[in-house]
């Protein structure tokens, strides 16, 4: 148990998505602005990359034994689409509730390159299938961390008048984003 | 669009709509492959390819294809061309290939090509999707190959392996590591901003109603077009 614990911490803290491996940075410099909707994007986010995980992961076992191992790209990224709009389906008919908060979250996600971006590092580093779950759950969480840190400094931000006219807009959050990111450091090496 | 200059939308991408800086695509790949200039480059020019052919082909396709499945036949034709790059380089530039590692991949998801599959190439002709392809890859390139100089020079002391800082004092490393990529980024843009202050119609030739991103647009929030104006 301990195995999964570690990848999970490694992936919210020493290689957190956005922070310290630049995947999803989109989602993380658009939709950062308030809490309410980045906590809906970090949570969508993790349901759809542990669910693509579970998926893709077979499915790369089925290519290697065709030796069609290059069509990777293509089918994850088909895959991912599909899912993402069952998913959307699926919820529209029977999570009305959870549909009402989710929903407008989820076409954003088929672009995301976190999510492709998850599950082809998986297949990469050679996991298994349960490690590549956790690694996904961890990724996920990673990035929902980084959305609600940076919403709060964005928060702070509102008042842009005290900002210099040029850095207004997404300069001063890159900027904020690399003060993150310098402070997520110091995480690494936590666990080699 | 028609009577539009073929030269006017060929250079579009350099400086007036530069994809990177102006419309705010593709940011992942741009923070992540610059840490050397050769290694933006080498991400610019795949990229590059795979938006001059999948904008050539879209725009040839651009009747066939019903309205209602317009985005996972975007995404199918591009991800057909990023594999295509993807054998290339690892034949080719295998050592590009370990720089650039998981991004050369995730083309498929940048959302420049998309953004100008939908924002172009679907509503114009076929030299003109080649010459916007073009442009904006272009654009895109030069970018990263700024950033990429850059970061090198302050990181390393170097440019393209070529000792320049290097003999007089040590890098900063920090600067090839990821809050060095964020800020140089953040620099270059409140740069760009500086410069187009003044010319305000710069911004607001590129509208809401033009943008890729419109359908999943929550708030336009984040967005460079509504939130400098």
């Amino acid at each position: 148990m301990g195995k999964y614990l570690i990848i999970i911490v490694s992936m919210v803290l020493v290689n957190n998505y956005p922070l310290a491996q630049f995947l999803g940075i989109c989602p993380f410099l658009g939709v950062s602005k308030d809490k309410d909707s980045a906590t809906g994007m970090g949570i969508a986010v993790t349901f759809v990359m542990v669910l693509a995980t579970a998926v893709t992961w077979p499915i790369q076992q089925l290519l290697n034994k065709f030796g069609i191992g290059y069509m990777q790209t293509v089918v994850f990224i088909l895959v991912i689409a599909a899912l993402v709009q069952l998913i959307e389906m699926f919820m529209k008919k029977n999570m009305v509730g959870l549909y009402k908060s989710l929903g407008v979250y989820l076409p954003l996600i088929t672009t995301n390159c976190a999510v492709l971006g998850v599950c082809i590092s998986n297949i990469d580093s050679g996991l298994n299938y349960l490690e590549a779950l956790f690694n996904a759950f961890g990724a996920g969480v990673g990035f929902l961390f980084a959305m609600l840190l940076m919403a709060g400094v964005r928060s702070k931000l509102e008042d842009q008048s005290r900002i210099p006219k040029s850095f207004r807009g997404v300069p001063i959050v890159l900027l904020a984003a690399a003060i993150m990111s310098l402070s997520f450091m110091g995480f690494s090496g936590m666990f080699s | 669009m028609e009577n539009k200059n073929k030269v006017s939308i060929l250079t579009n991408g350099l400086i007036k709509e530069n994809p990177v800086l102006v419309l705010v695509l593709g940011t992942c790949p741009t923070l992540a492959t610059t840490t050397s200039l050769v290694n933006g480059f080498g991400m610019g020019i795949s990229a590059t390819a795979v938006l001059i052919c999948s904008n050539i082909v879209i725009s040839l396709l651009r009747k066939i294809i019903p309205d209602n499945v317009r985005i996972p036949c975007y995404i199918t034709v591009i991800a057909g061309f990023v594999t295509i790059v993807q054998l290339i380089v690892k034949a080719f530039a295998p050592a590009l290939d370990e720089s650039l590692g998981l991004y050369l991949p995730l083309i498929v998801v940048n959302c420049i090509i998309l953004g100008r599959a939908e924002m172009f190439a679907n509503k114009n002709s076929v030299v003109d999707s080649a010459l916007d392809g073009i442009g904006m890859g272009l654009g895109f390139t030069l970018t990263l190959c700024v950033m990429g100089s850059i970061r090198e020079l302050i990181g390393a002391g170097t440019i393209a392996g070529f000792p320049v800082l290097s003999r007089i004092m040590p890098g900063m490393s920090v600067m090839t590591l990821v809050p060095g990529g964020f800020a140089v980024y953040s620099f270059i843009m409140a740069f760009v901003h500086y410069m187009t202050e003044d010319k305000s119609k710069i911004r607001n030739s590129f509208g809401c109603s033009d943008c890729a991103m419109q359908d999943n647009c929550v708030d336009g929030s984040g967005c460079a077009n509504k939130e400098v104006a």
